[in-house]
């Protein structure tokens, strides 16, 4: 693990907006080189009052957001991205009361697109609640200082 | 129908509302400060929208196929196709097909003109354990 730029704002990159900040997000380290975040169950955040199992669209926001979090830790940089698609599996429901972790990895930087996998899990990653494959799009020229690696992938 | 989202917590979160046309649902998100993930932009977070288009679906499978259970996500896929500004948000959902257990749908997000969608939702749901 490396002490950089990007390392010291994760938590804030993390939880830092409006909507993140009213999900309840808490950066919880990184993991192997992979950003976590943490979210505290709430009974706000149901989706389905019968069961008390957190809803799909919050587990899809957390899914996009630690992808983005994922390629800001690939490049070691922060350049402005944006989701260009996301899909999810939700392979189970999560278990009522419990906090939600969510972590990703970026497996493939091009100089256009992010390619990233993530899951949302209550404490073993190799047991996930739900997986995403998300791309984003790279917008490096805004406030790169260093040139883009040259990339097999046009985009 | 109202009813059905403003049961589910989440949805009540987004302050969801559901407007009915026939049998057409349109839910709309009305503009909140808590919505937004790009201060900068400012941008709502892609995530509330793509909450937005599963609740959509959610809200059309039930009126649709009534039950007492609601119909859970399977996968999603949603495409985001541009910057969601900071005013409402509207969806509507498609029923591609429904099976006995499982229903493909498609949803579009849009705020100023329905023929320019800022998020497109493709996904399978589960209407009923086998």
């Amino acid at each position: 693990m490396h002490d950089s730029f990007v390392d010291a704002i994760l938590p804030q990159l993390a939880a830092g907006a409006a909507h993140t900040g009213a999900l309840g997000f808490i950066f919880d380290g990184l993991h192997d080189g992979a950003p976590r975040i943490r979210v505290p169950w709430r009974p706000d955040l149901v989706g389905d009052p019968d069961t008390g199992v957190l809803a799909g669209g919050l587990v899809t926001t957390l899914l996009d957001h630690i992808g983005g979090l994922a390629v800001w830790t690939a490049m070691d940089a922060f350049h402005p991205i944006a989701t260009l698609d996301l899909r999810v599996d939700y392979m189970r429901a999560a278990r009522p009361g419990v906090d939600l972790l969510a972590q990703a990895s970026c497996y493939r930087l091009t100089p256009t697109i992010a390619f990233v996998r993530g899951w949302a899990f209550e404490d073993d990653p190799a047991d996930p609640v739900a997986a995403a494959q998300s791309a984003y799009v790279l917008n490096r020229s805004r406030s790169s200082t260093k040139p883009a690696p040259a990339g097999d992938v046009g985009a | 129908m109202n009813e059905l989202l403003d049961r589910l917590p989440y949805a009540r979160f987004l302050n969801l509302q559901t407007q009915m046309n026939g049998d057409e649902v349109t839910v709309v998100m009305p503009f909140a400060d808590q919505l937004i993930g790009n201060p900068m932009l400012p941008a709502l977070h892609g995530g509330s929208t793509a909450a937005l288009l599963e609740m959509t679906a959610m809200a059309q499978i039930a009126l649709a196929f009534p039950s007492s259970r609601l119909p859970r996500p399977i996968n999603v896929t949603v495409a985001y196709l541009r910057t969601g500004r900071p005013v409402d948000v509207f969806a509507r959902a498609e029923i591609s097909r429904a099976g006995r257990r499982i229903a493909h749908v498609q949803a579009e997000a849009w705020q100023e003109s329905r023929s320019r969608p800022i998020a497109s939702l493709t996904a399978h749901f589960l209407l009923e354990e086998s």
